[in-house]
């Protein structure tokens, strides 16, 4: 969603915006894990893009620069310290790539896999797995926008994302067996 | 190439990031390798449930009406963005036409107040009594308009000047009483016309010199009253007498 200068009117910050409202509500809900605070993370986005909308550069992405503010304005709150507090930091940040085990039942892995469950596997990543995989996933961003979205490097989106989902998928591993002993 | 290199790729593969040329190799690739193909259906699985999955949080309605609100209070209306600039160019030639309008009628008055002068100067050169108060003396002619015009005023030293003063005589400009003062330099002869300034109100003259019905004209105020220096003589000898003038305070 680039924006250029000619069309960098007043009021082309709801036309912009607006359209995003849903996603990023997602998003937020995803990060926060609260409805609550969802919305008050939305609308202190909001307020925050609606205030420095002068200062969005135009010829920029849009998309990258509101959702931004959000993960920044996320990682300030309270809620977004103690989630960034309480995991470790991603340790093998830019590390190779793991090899994918072939040996293992992925293949019928996330078929088996009830939608429920996987959002309770996404739920239990660290916020840097899960954002990640929500922005490219879900947001279908491109490694660039991701890399505006979360200030990081592509080499950084894109060992992350490994990580995050190979996490995922032991995640959803541990569930299954603990499911099938249960 | 190996299918490790291979593997590595298939995110990105997936994620639409591999240029063209590696899309195609990897595309057939995975069909003569089942363990890369194998790999790679499950990445998509997870992907596409994942994508499935996220699609998990609906904000209300009444949240996004709230949000639209808040936007709309700090957005100008449409209208009022149109008309600023409308507004600001209308009030720009609104006042440039007032400005402009009142310097020509400035202007004008100005041009009258001048012709006026020149033509109670001309009555004066015509009239068989150009004066009320003959006299070469100033000490003679200050006291005699006292208790004629609502002022008093300074005549100059003439000594060692080339003019020499006739005499005066009460006059009035725009119903207002002054005092006209006739000098001779040569064969010339000059009126000196003093007035209040409120006598000529907003056409108030600017100070300077200009031309009246081809009489020289010299203007300037001092102390609440407006001078006018009215003749044919030349410009340097009207000059010499305001100088006097104002020396005289």
């Amino acid at each position: 969603m680039d924006v250029s200068a000619a069309d960098l009117q007043p009021d082309s910050f709801e036309e912009l915006a607006m359209p995003l409202f849903e996603q990023l509500y997602n998003f937020a809900h995803w990060l926060t894990q609260n409805r609550e605070e969802a919305e008050d993370l939305v609308q202190e986005t909001y307020a925050k893009a609606l205030k420095g909308f002068s200062s969005f550069h135009a010829g920029t992405n849009f998309r990258a620069w509101i959702y931004r503010i959000l993960r920044n304005t996320f990682l300030t709150s309270r809620t977004g310290l103690k989630a960034t507090m309480t995991v470790p930091l991603d340790p093998e940040e830019d590390g190779p790539e793991l090899a994918v085990e072939r040996d293992t039942p992925e293949t019928i892995l996330f078929e088996r896999s009830d939608r429920e469950l996987l959002q309770r596997a996404i739920d239990e990543l660290p916020v840097y797995f899960r954002e990640i995989l929500l922005l490219c996933e879900v947001e279908e961003m491109s490694y660039q926008e991701i890399s505006a979205t979360l200030a990081i490097p592509i080499g950084t989106v894109m060992s992350r994302l490994s990580r995050a989902r190979r996490a995922l998928r032991d995640t959803v591993q541990k569930m299954h067996g603990v499911e099938a002993k249960a | 190439m190996a299918c490790d290199t291979w593997t590595e790729k298939i995110d990105a593969y997936l994620d639409g990031e591999l240029p063209a040329a590696e899309t195609r190799a990897l595309s057939e690739h995975l069909q003569g390798c089942a363990a890369c193909a194998a790999a790679s259906l499950s990445k998509l699985q997870q992907k596409l449930a994942v994508r499935a999955a996220g699609q998990r949080f609906t904000p209300s309605a009444a949240f996004r009406a709230r949000i639209q609100q808040r936007i709309a209070a700090r957005r100008p209306a449409r209208w009022t963005r149109l008309w600023i600039p409308v507004l600001a160019t209308a009030v720009v030639l609104v006042v440039a036409a007032a400005i402009s309008l009142s310097l020509n009628r400035s202007r004008s008055r100005d041009l009258q107040a001048m012709s006026e002068l020149a033509d109670l100067h001309v009555a004066t050169l015509a009239s068989s009594n150009p004066v009320d108060v003959v006299s070469t003396d100033r000490h003679t002619v200050k006291p005699w308009f006292a208790g004629k015009i609502p002022f008093t005023f300074n005549l100059p030293e003439l000594q060692d000047s080339p003019f020499t003063l006739v005499g005066g005589k009460v006059s009035y400009l725009h119903q207002s009483p002054g005092a006209e003062l006739i000098f001779r330099v040569r064969q010339h002869q000059i009126s000196v016309f003093i007035f209040q300034e409120q006598a000529l109100g907003n056409a108030h003259p600017a100070d300077g010199a200009r031309t009246a019905l081809s009489f020289n004209v010299r203007s300037w105020s001092h102390n609440g009253l407006d001078y006018f220096v009215v003749g044919d003589a030349s410009p340097q000898d009207l000059d010499k007498l305001g100088e006097l003038f104002k020396a005289a305070g």
